[in-house]
C-alpha cells in the first residue's frame, strides 16, 4: 500500500499547488488598473455603451463582492469550468480542446527527435578524442542557446525558399510537421546531450564497464548495456522540465510557421488581454508540468528504489 | 582555461563591450537613417549585412542594437538576481518555516515555464521595453533563487564553517572570511550564463512583438521586422539572429569555463 499513499501525497500536493496557481492569478488579474467590464468589451478603446458594460458585469458576476468572485471562480475551476474566453466568447475548454491535439503532436513528436540527437551527440562525443569532444562541447552550447525563432528562420530560409523541399507555413501534412518539430527538438537535443555526456563518460571508464569487457563483451554491448542506462537517468530527470519548455516553445514555433495551437492561442489571448483564456492555458501548462513529473518521479522509483525511499542513492 | 580560450574569450568580450559603449568605432553612420532608394540591397562591401526595407544599413543597427539587448538583458538579470539572492539569503538563514514556505512558492512558480511566465506577466502589464525587462527578470529568478540557496546551505553545513564555530570566531567574521569569497564566483558564473539567457528571452519577447517595439535597433525587434520579408531578403533575419546567438552562446561558455577552473 505504500505505493497508495505515495501517490495520494503527491496527488495532494499537485492539488494545493494548482489551487496557489490559481489564487495567485485571480489575485492579479483583479490588480489591473481600469474597469474589467471594459477589458472584456476589448479596452477602453472600444467604446462600449453602459448597457453592455452592466451585461459585461452580469455575465462574469463583477457585481459581487470579491470573495463571493474567488468562490465562484474555483468552484468553476474544479468542475472543469476554465470560463468563457473574452475575445470568442467560447468557453475556454472548448477552444482549448480543439487546440489541443496539434500542441501535443508537435510536442511528443519534438521530444523523440530531441531524444535521438541528444543520444547521438552524446555517444559520438563520448567516443571521440580531446579535439572531438570540444567540438561536441561547442556544437551542444550553441544548440542549446539558439533561440526557437531564429532556428526557425533558418530552417526556413535553407528548406523552404533555397532548396524547396518543405513547405515554410504548416500545411497539416507530415512534411508541414518536420521543420516546426525540429525548430523545437534542437535546442532541446543540446539540453539533454550536455547531461547525458558527462555520465556517459563517466559510466563508459567505471569498474562495471571494465568488468564487462573482462568478461568479454563488446564495445557496443557495453555501450547500450551500461552506458546508456546511465547516461539516460539524468536525462530523464529533465523530461518534465523539457515537456513544459516545449509547450513555451511552441508559442514561438506556432507562430513561426503560422500552425494553430495552444501556444499560438496563448500568444492572442496575452496580445488581446483575455485573462480567462491566459488563465486556461497557464493553469492547463501547470497542470501537465506536475502531471510529467509524476511519472518520471514513478519511472524513476522503478529504475532505482532506493531514491524513491529518500535514501538518496 | 587554457591559454587559447583565454584569447579567445578576451576578443569575445572587448568586442561586445566595444559594441555596446562605442558602436560608432565599428560602424559609423545612424542606425536610423533612412534610404528608400537603396532598400532591400543584399550584403555587399558598401553594406555587409545589407539594407532593410527603408534602405537602413542592417550592419549598423546590429552594432548600434548591442546596446539596447545588452541593457535589457543585463537589467533583467540584475532584477531577477536581486530578488534570488535575497529568497537565498532569507531561506538559508532564516528560520525554518519561512524557508518551506518560500521553497513551496518557488515550486509553485518553476510549474510555470520562463516563457510562459513572462507572456502571462505581460498579459497583466501590457506590452514594452520596461514590462519586458520586469517579465524576464521575475521569470528567471525562481530557478536563480534555488541555485543560491542550495549553494548557502552546502556552504553553512560544510566543514569550513563548523570549523570557524569551533575556533570561535563570530558570525560577521565567517559571512565576510569565508561566505562571501566562496559564492562570489559562482554568483559571477550564474549572472554571465543568465545574462545570455536573459538577451534570447527579452528579443523573443519582442520578436512575438510584445517586447521593445520597432524601428529601435534592437535584436529581437528587427527579427521581427525582418519575419516579413523572409522569403527574399534572407539577411534582415539571419544577422541579428547570429548577434543573439553569438552573445547567448558565448555567454554561456564563458560562464561555464569560469566555474569549471574554479572548482
Amino acid at each position: 500500500m505504500r505505493v497508495v499513499s505515495w501517490l495520494a501525497r503527491r496527488v495532494g500536493a499537485a492539488a494545493i499547488l494548482l489551487w496557489i496557481v490559481a489564487t495567485v492569478i485571480f489575485i492579479a488579474i483583479r490588480m489591473i488598473p481600469g474597469d474589467p467590464a471594459e477589458a472584456i468589451m476589448g479596452g477602453p478603446g472600444s467604446q462600449a455603451s453602459a448597457e453592455a458594460l452592466e451585461a459585461a458585469r452580469e455575465q462574469y458576476h463583477l457585481n459581487e463582492p470579491l470573495l463571493v468572485q474567488y468562490a465562484l471562480y474555483l468552484g468553476q475551476l474544479i468542475t472543469g469550468d476554465l470560463g468563457t474566453s473574452y475575445a470568442q466568447q467560447r468557453p475556454v475548454a472548448q477552444i482549448m480542446a480543439e487546440m489541443l491535439p496539434a500542441t501535443l503532436q508537435l510536442t511528443l513528436i519534438s521530444l523523440v527527435i530531441a531524444w535521438l540527437i541528444a543520444f547521438l551527440m552524446a555517444a559520438v562525443a563520448a567516443r571521440s578524442n580531446r579535439i572531438g569532444q570540444a567540438m561536441g562541447t561547442v556544437i551542444e552550447v550553441v544548440a542549446a542557446a539558439v533561440p526557437h525563432f531564429w532556428l526557425g528562420a533558418m530552417l526556413i530560409i535553407i528548406f523552404s525558399t533555397w532548396l524547396g523541399w518543405l513547405p515554410s507555413v504548416d500545411t497539416g501534412t507530415v512534411q508541414g510537421i518536420i521543420l516546426p518539430a525540429l525548430t523545437l527538438a534542437i535546442p532541446l537535443s543540446g539540453f539533454l546531450a550536455q547531461l547525458m555526456r558527462d555520465s556517459l563518460v563517466t559510466a563508459m571508464s567505471s569498474p562495471f564497464a571494465l568488468a564487462a569487457r573482462a568478461r568479454g563483451a563488446s564495445e557496443g554491448q557495453v555501450f547500450f548495456r551500461h552506458g546508456f542506462r546511465h547516461a539516460a537517468l539524468p536525462a530523464l530527470n529533465l523530461t518534465g522540465w523539457a515537456v513544459a519548455t516545449s509547450i513555451s516553445g511552441a508559442v514561438v514555433v506556432e507562430e513561426v510557421f503560422a500552425r494553430p495551437g495552444l501556444g499560438r492561442s496563448l500568444l492572442g489571448a496575452v496580445l488581446s488581454r483575455d485573462m480567462p483564456m491566459v488563465t486556461g492555458i497557464a493553469l492547463f501548462s501547470a497542470l501537465i508540468y506536475m502531471v510529467v513529473m509524476l511519472i518520471v518521479e514513478a519511472i524513476e522509483a522503478i529504475i532505482n528504489p532506493a531514491a524513491a525511499r529518500g535514501d538518496d542513492a | 582555461m587554457s591559454r587559447t580560450a583565454k584569447i579567445l574569450a578576451t576578443l569575445f568580450v572587448g568586442l561586445v563591450v566595444t559594441a555596446a559603449l562605442f558602436p560608432s568605432l565599428l560602424a559609423p553612420g545612424d542606425p536610423l537613417a533612412v534610404k528608400p532608394s537603396e532598400a532591400f540591397q543584399a550584403p555587399s562591401l558598401q553594406y555587409p549585412f545589407g539594407t532593410d526595407e527603408s534602405g537602413r544599413n542592417v550592419y549598423t543597427r546590429v552594432v548600434h542594437g548591442t546596446a539596447d539587448s545588452l541593457t535589457i538583458g543585463l537589467a533583467a538579470t540584475a532584477l531577477g538576481m536581486g530578488i534570488a539572492i535575497l529568497l537565498g539569503v532569507i531561506t538559508a538563514f532564516g528560520p525554518r518555516w519561512i524557508d518551506s514556505v518560500i521553497l513551496r512558492l518557488l515550486e509553485v512558480l518553476y510549474a510555470i515555464p520562463a516563457l510562459l511566465m513572462a507572456l502571462l506577466i505581460i498579459a497583466f502589464t501590457g506590452p514594452g521595453t520596461t514590462p519586458a525587462i520586469i517579465a524576464v527578470g521575475l521569470s528567471t529568478a525562481p530557478g536563480y533563487s534555488r541555485l543560491i540557496r542550495t549553494h548557502l546551505r552546502t556552504l553553512v553545513n560544510s566543514e569550513m564553517f563548523d570549523a570557524a564555530t569551533v575556533l570561535g570566531h563570530s558570525r560577521w567574521h565567517k559571512v565576510r572570511n569565508h561566505l562571501i569569497p566562496n559564492t562570489l564566483s559562482t554568483l559571477l558564473a550564474l549572472i554571465t550564463l543568465g545574462i545570455g539567457q536573459a538577451v534570447i528571452w527579452a528579443s523573443a519577447l519582442s520578436f512575438l512583438g510584445l517586447g521593445t517595439p520597432p524601428p529601435a535597433p534592437e535584436w529581437g525587434a528587427m527579427l521581427a521586422n525582418g519575419r516579413t520579408y523572409l522569403h527574399f531578403a534572407w539577411w534582415l533575419t539571419v544577422f541579428p539572429g547570429a548577434a543573439i546567438v553569438t552573445i547567448a552562446a558565448g555567454a554561456t561558455l564563458l560562464g561555464r569555463t569560469a566555474t569549471r577552473s574554479r572548482t
